[in-house]
């Protein structure tokens, strides 16, 4: 990997805010947040000629283009797979960039997650077509099994059983992810955090998953300007340079349901991200000193940091249960208050969180922070990131 | 107030006995023409009612009333029936007694008519009407309710009794009405296409296949059109031992889809054959289901094109 590692950074975030009800277009809300980040990067709409965003994104690129007045585009696409593609589109970005195909592409993501089309309802009664990716389903709804919560729960179960954990060792994960969240007037759960207890008297949505083990449902838009590392030391901000950018997808890999693998204790598809990630930027995780790791519910939090070497295998609870993940520990966990505080933007938001530890201007900023990890979603093809300050 | 109560009981009882309509003359005394209006209403060609040589002829002194026409005689016609009279008679307040009590629909159920004579034009026929019994509340098809029987009692001018009329109504709550009657929703259809037609067919005659490679026989499920162990394309079918374990599972709460019972278990079983499967679980209560439980193969059939699998736990003999 010569190319890549350094060769571009992420310039600019911006954002909506994050509710429960925007009260307009998801294409609006796109259109904010692109701007924002366009803004936010010390450019102007007509310097950018990429877009990137999520395949499960209803706003085109060209409709971002049009409505912003960007002109040109002569690099855009699109990442799969749900939440798997949110450092998946900031890795397009970057290889666009560092081969010279692009100069400023802005990756983004924007959807009324809460208002319209909620996916925690699950895929009972979407329409069904005969395509292999629908036909998956098919081994699911009939009976019953319809929600990323019962998905993930598959896994919990297993993994509670391999490793001797409990749903106490999951609620630790939400009561961090909520004290950080009640510190960042962002966040929609600022000024609420929660206690173990509450966790543990939380209902059950699927268990062995409380309530308050599941990420929020939420309406927003994030987006984020990547530009390469030359250009980025000109703009106003400290670059957060793009040091690893990886995707993986695992041997027999299902989307949230790769139930059929000899052990299911495990996310390899992040292991294979990790090794690339630390691959290409030469660091090892006692360099990170900071994680953004996907949370849309508990559990898989857990299987992250080992997959990522924070731990060892079945050690993440006692990991979190050291209190390594607060921000006075070994690894200051999702600042921001992850997807179960602040807001679910798809784990877009936490790569703008990631950008503000390295700018040094994170609300909950844990002190001085050199190089930062972020995961994309859990159980799916996924991807990662390591952002880096300047060398 | 609910039909169930002991005073309500002794307030029903007090009726019974109790007279509901006075003796109240028919508007007009027993008549050709309206009896003509009858007969021809009712197509009876019986000569009796209008031809007075055929009524000589049986032995009558002239024409007679229909006997069906009894009560006829004493209705209280159109007028009164469209602007009925302010005062209340104990008929009144007999319904909305029963209507206290939630009786307030009513059904008349069947009337036994005795006759003493015929009736012959000139008659002026009265008639009063008492209570004879009220029932203990009864479960019916319409709901639960109570008879009312009452007698009507039919007199001539001088006061003689023509005919006797038991009169017998069933006055019910209206049952609830069901739910208008929707089918339990289906479960989720799956997408069946030609790659996983044939496991779906098999599951129709609660057959559990598990698709196998035809080169190099590994199993594999979910099934696909491809080996990955060995690429080929060419497949069939085993039939599954129906025997295994739960390697994992879950138990749903929420959201609640209308095709299930919840809290729903779901697993997923490992086979005897290796291979695993997404399935509900039966016999067993979601607290007592466990990680490497050993299960047996039964069949649901959710709905008449829809069969599935369905794993209980296996009794000793079984495993």
């Amino acid at each position: 990997m010569s190319g890549l590692p350094g060769a571009a950074a992420i310039a600019g975030i911006g954002a909506t805010e994050f509710s429960k009800e925007s009260g307009r277009s998801e294409l609006q809300l796109a259109c904010e947040a692109v701007l924002a980040a366009i803004t936010d990067a010390g450019l102007e709409p007509s310097d950018v000629d990429g877009l990137v965003t999520f395949t499960a994104d209803t706003s085109s690129e060209i409709h971002i283009a049009r409505n912003l007045g960007i002109g040109e585009l002569t690099f855009f696409s699109r990442v799969g797979y749900g939440g798997g593609a949110a450092c998946g589109t900031v890795q397009q970005a970057a290889m666009a960039v560092a081969t010279g195909v692009a100069d400023v592409v802005v990756c983004y993501r924007a959807f009324n997650e809460r208002s319209g089309e909620r996916y925690g309802l699950g895929q009972a009664d979407r329409p069904m077509d005969v395509s292999a990716d629908r036909a998956a389903y098919s081994w699911m709804t009939p009976f019953g099994l319809s929600t990323p919560a019962q998905w993930v729960a598959m896994f919990a179960t297993r993994y509670m059983h391999e490793y001797g954990v409990t749903s106490e060792d999951f609620g630790r994960v939400a009561v961090v992810d909520r004290a950080h969240a009640a510190t960042n007037p962002k966040a929609w759960f600022h000024g609420r955090p929660i206690t173990l207890e509450e966790h543990q008297a939380s209902r059950w949505i699927a268990e062995p998953l409380h309530l308050l083990d599941c990420c929020q449902e939420s309406d927003g838009g994030q987006a984020l300007v990547v530009v390469s590392a030359r250009r980025a030391r000109d703009l106003p901000h400290t670059p957060a340079l793009i040091w690893g950018a990886a995707q993986g997808s695992g041997n027999d890999q299902h989307m949230m349901t790769s139930y059929y693998r000899s052990e299911i204790s495990g996310i390899p598809e992040m292991g294979l991200v990790g090794r690339q990630l630390y691959a290409q930027s030469g660091l090892t995780p006692a360099d990170i000193q900071a994680a953004i790791l996907y949370d849309h519910f508990t559990p898989l939090v857990l299987p992250q940091l080992e997959e990522l070497g924070f731990c060892a295998r079945g050690e993440a609870k006692d990991f979190i249960a050291d209190g390594n993940l607060s921000l006075t520990g070994r690894l200051p966990f999702n600042t921001h208050g992850g997807q179960l505080g602040e807001a679910y933007i798809h784990g877009m938001n936490g790569i703008a969180e990631a950008v503000r530890l390295l700018r040094g201007t994170s609300v909950n900023q844990p002190g001085d922070v050199h190089n930062v990890l972020v995961t994309a979603g859990t159980g799916v093809p996924t991807s990662g990131l390591i952002l880096g300050a300047d060398q | 107030m609910s039909g169930a109560g002991e005073d309500y009981e002794e307030l029903l009882r007090a009726w019974v006995g109790r007279e509901l309509v006075a003796r109240r003359p028919g508007q007009d005394p027993v008549n050709v023409p309206m009896i003509r209006h009858w007969v021809e209403a009712m197509e009876d060609p019986n000569p009796v009612y209008l031809d007075e040589d055929a009524a000589k002829a049986t032995g009558r002194d002239g024409v007679v009333a229909p006997a069906s026409m009894i009560q006829a005689w004493t209705m209280r016609g159109y007028a009164a029936t469209v602007h009925p009279s302010a005062e209340r008679s104990g008929f009144d307040e007999l319904v909305a007694l029963l209507a206290e009590g939630g009786y307030t629909s009513v059904v008349a159920t069947d009337s036994e008519l005795e006759f003493e004579r015929e009736l012959v034009p000139g008659d002026h026929v009265s008639v009063e009407e008492h209570v004879e019994s009220i029932s203990a509340e009864k479960q019916t098809g319409l709901g639960a309710g109570r008879f009312v029987s009452t007698v009507k009692t039919y007199r001539d001018a001088s006061g003689e009794v023509v005919a006797t009329q038991r009169w017998r109504t069933l006055r019910y709550r209206p049952a609830e009405k069901p739910a208008p009657d929707k089918p339990k929703a289906l479960r989720p259809r799956p997408a069946i296409n030609p790659d996983n037609a044939f496991w779906f067919e098999a599951a129709r005659e609660h057959r559990l296949v598990v698709q196998r490679c035809a080169d190099c026989k590994s199993l594999r499920h979910p099934p696909g059109p491809c080996c990955p162990q060995c690429g080929s394309f060419a497949w069939d079918t085993v039939e599954s031992s129906g025997r295994g374990h739960v390697y994992t599972f879950t138990v749903n709460h929420h959201p609640r889809h209308p095709a299930f019972d919840y809290p729903l278990v779901v697993a997923v079983i490992e086979l005897a054959e290796g291979t695993r499967l997404i399935a509900n679980m039966a016999g067993v209560e979601p607290a007592d289901v466990a990680v490497g439980m050993p299960v047996v193969l039964d069949w649901i059939d959710p709905d008449p094109d829809l069969s599935l699998p369905v794993f209980r736990p296996a009794a000793h003999e079984e495993r």
